[in-house]
């Protein structure tokens, strides 16, 4: 195998983070295509630019997704990257694994691949990264068998994703590892086989926090929350006080709605007025607990800035419950995706859509009353429409 | 071990299965607690102990991963828990790694295998857990710099936040190689994004055989692309371009790489949880830095500049945002020292919106 001088990435070795080009060149020991990343990537940095052509389609039989053609630009100079393709593992809920599992799946990425991973992509899958055409049908022959499917990309269906939720989490409302790999299994076929206007997301947090970055990076984010009264546990409350906690500055006079008080001995909660932003429960979990009715809020839309720029997702339906087999959200999603597919142009994120159709043209389409949770304030312009329906008075 | 021939394959594969089922990878004490858990407690910068309604407790020891993990370092990972933690693991949504054991004894056992192999342990409450990513040069047709390069001269340089250091709360770092942003750096409380600068150059007897023209047309934000009727191919509106790259990645021919003039901008106080204030899209601080590889020093000393005057500055639970909001924007861009130029100012779809309708603000 062919050694590099790599000077530059030998610089990113230094310092006390773990390095990537450590990682690199681990691989790259007994992998002629991670060695040749090494040496593509060594030359990246000394001309400032990457050497990948852009795309280019490869896949496993029967799906159009789920794989990432990727080509060295410099196959000739680094034969081992010539084809460097991506093939996307759809992770377990919450990124949980046994050791014998990801053993199992570290001895097959070593004899069809690179040796070189990311755990994990950005929207969640385990990324094996860098391997031949040739090796695509074998490896997913051998993933597919173990229990193992690929997950999506292009025009389809993304990979669902979660925060690790009831698994460990005293905050979670909603069980987001279940609802997560429910979604995923019912949404199969529009995973593997795009043919979507462009990508849709979902992801699934158990509560405001939003552990998982669903509200600014899903078309659907579905967040956990309560209908009921926060539970005071006051000894405890009296225990962060003793520890230092200043309840006072922290938490009464950080809440958002004012709607809390301590005299020193009782906090209280005019829980009417809370709007359930976390803040209080998130610094004394020990002491507050959401109670009640539990179910989730859907929120739709977020997305990156290409092309009108980068949105939030914003409130469509306040609370739904969320108990298995979730067929009410089931009945939804469809819903919302069918108006997606039909009113998108081809790229057009939901989000979009709804901004170009109007909230009453989404809303209507899948049944959803129009409810002052969806705004943060109702519209400044007198420029409003009067359906007919409207004008007499359904 | 053999790769399968093209028959074997055949009769091997199944088509969509669908993930494994997450409940046969859960820790005993997980599967027995699920749902059931009463509270948590950060006892050190890496460690955390969550505690069920049972008096069961878990204890989870998290620690650094650089995301890009060879296969010898997952098996180093996976010993690692084999040994101390029942044959269980797994990775966090900003890709650290978590051990985890019922066993408040093995904590320090595993805080030193981890940091032994290479895996130092940090990263919970308030400080500094990762900085999210995507591919860069190592994978990306489309980045405009390195992201792991960036990250790790980063991470170094902030490291004393990820090992033990406290913030006033938790600060979420991000890097997008490209306007794609390919990871939450939309809303992050200190993130960087490579741009370019200049209009692309079009390959016109690519674009006829490899580019969707309407596609091509419809992917530019400022409609600055319209038909080049006599090229069979497309033209660009140098004044209406803004050089975001879109239509390089609808059409490959038209080329936006420029070494010399690309970099990174710099954006702050963005926020993705409800708490006290609701969630915030990060806007621009620094609109260019240039690429300076191996280390990106420049890049290094801006985002640490920003995170020591708002460690030095915030309140308590005061994400960067909140920081920012509370004291002014121009007592950010005062305190930290840095220009307001002409780039700080939008002239994009949400322009309006930005501008100060108010004769109230700080000198």
């Amino acid at each position: 195998m062919k050694k590099y001088d790599t000077p530059l990435l030998d610089e990113l070795e230094k310092g006390p983070w773990p390095s990537f080009v450590k990682e690199i060149k681990k691989a790259a020991k007994t992998s002629e295509m991670a060695n040749d990343e090494l040496g593509q990537l060594e030359k990246s940095y000394r001309d400032k630019r990457g050497y990948w052509k852009h795309g280019g389609i490869v896949g496993v039989l029967g799906y159009g997704g789920g794989v990432i053609g990727r080509y060295s630009r410099l196959p000739q100079e680094f034969p081992g990257v010539a084809h460097f393709h991506t093939f996307r593992i759809n992770q377990p809920s919450g990124f949980f694994y046994s050791t014998k599992a990801l053993r199992e799946i570290c001895d097959l990425w070593d004899e069809y691949g690179s040796g070189l991973t990311n755990i994990h992509g950005s929207t969640g899958d385990l990324v094996m990264l860098g391997m031949r055409t040739e090796a695509l049908e074998p490896l997913f022959a051998e993933t597919s068998s173990r229990g193992w499917d690929l997950g999506g990309s292009g025009s389809a269906m993304r990979t669902p994703s979660c925060c690790v939720g009831q698994a460990r989490c005293e905050w979670a409302n909603i069980d987001t590892m279940d609802i997560c790999n429910v979604m995923t299994q019912e949404f199969q076929d529009e995973l593997h086989r795009p043919a979507f206007p462009y990508k849709f997301k979902i992801k699934v947090a158990g509560c405001a926090t939003d552990c998982v970055a669903a509200i600014a990076r899903s078309d659907c984010s579905i967040i956990g929350t309560w209908k009921g009264k926060i539970a005071v546990d006051q000894d405890a409350v009296k225990d962060y006080a003793k520890k230092g906690m200043d309840i006072n500055a922290e938490i009464v006079g950080m809440c958002p709605t004012g709607c809390m008080s301590y005299d020193g001995k009782t906090l209280t909660i005019d829980d009417a007025n809370c709007n359930r932003c976390m803040h209080c429960i998130a610094k004394m979990t020990k002491a507050l607990t959401p109670t009640g009715e539990k179910g989730a809020s859907i929120l739709i839309g977020s997305k990156a800035p290409i092309v009108v720029g980068s949105l939030l997702s914003w409130v469509v339906v306040p609370f739904i419950k969320m108990e298995p087999p979730y067929t009410e959200f089931k009945d939804l999603i469809r819903k919302i995706i069918d108006w997606w597919d039909e009113n998108a142009k081809p790229r057009e994120r939901i989000g979009e859509v709804i901004e170009l159709k109007g909230m009453r043209s989404f809303l209507e389409a899948i049944g959803v009353p129009p409810q002052p949770q969806q705004v943060f304030e109702p519209r400044k312009d007198p420029f409003f429409f009067w359906k007919d329906e409207d004008l007499n008075g359904k | 071990m053999a790769w399968l021939s093209e028959q074997e394959a055949k009769a091997k594969r199944q088509t969509d299965v669908g993930p494994p089922h997450y409940e046969q990878f859960l820790p005993p004490v997980i599967k027995k607690n699920y749902g059931q858990w009463k509270y948590h407690e950060v006892l050190e910068p890496g460690v955390m102990v969550h505690v069920a309604n049972s008096g069961d407790k878990v204890y989870t020891v998290r620690a650094a991963s650089p995301r890009l993990l060879a296969t010898e370092s997952i098996r180093a990972m996976l010993d690692i828990a084999d040994k101390y933690c029942d044959g269980y693991i797994r990775f966090t949504t900003r890709n650290n790694v978590e051990f985890m054991t019922p066993d408040e004894g093995k904590v320090k056992d595993i805080k030193k295998a981890s940091a032994d192999a290479g895996y130092p342990v940090g990263g919970i409450g308030p400080r500094i857990s990762n900085m999210i990513h995507t591919q860069g040069w190592i994978h990306c047709h489309g980045a405009a710099t390195d992201a792991s390069g960036i990250v790790k001269a980063v991470m170094d340089d902030v490291f004393p936040y990820f090992v033990e250091k406290e913030l006033p709360n938790k600060v979420r770092l991000a890097l997008a190689c490209c306007v794609n942003m390919c990871g939450a750096v939309h809303c992050s409380d200190i993130a960087v994004v490579a741009i370019h600068r200049k209009v692309p150059t079009i390959d016109h007897d690519l674009v006829k055989n490899m580019c969707e023209i309407p596609t091509t047309i419809g992917s530019c934000p400022t409609r600055a692309i319209s038909p080049d009727v006599a090229k069979k191919s497309v033209k660009i509106n140098d004044e209406k371009c803004m050089y975001c790259g879109n239509c390089f990645t609808v059409c490959p021919p038209i080329d936006i790489h420029n070494p010399e003039q690309d970099g990174v901008a710099i954006v702050v106080g963005g926020k993705i949880g409800s708490l006290r204030t609701g969630p915030k899209f990060s806007k621009l601080a620094i609109p260019y830095i240039k690429n300076n590889p191996p280390r990106w020093p420049e890049v290094v000393s801006a985002l640490r500049n920003i995170l020591d005057t708002y460690a030095a500055d915030a309140r308590k639970h005061e994400r960067v945002g909140e920081w920012i909001e509370r004291i002014g924007w121009e007592s950010f861009f005062k305190k930290t020292g840095i220009e307001f130029t002409y780039q700080h100012i939008d002239d994009f779809t949400f322009a309006r919106e930005t501008f100060r309708t108010s004769a109230a603000f700080k000198w």
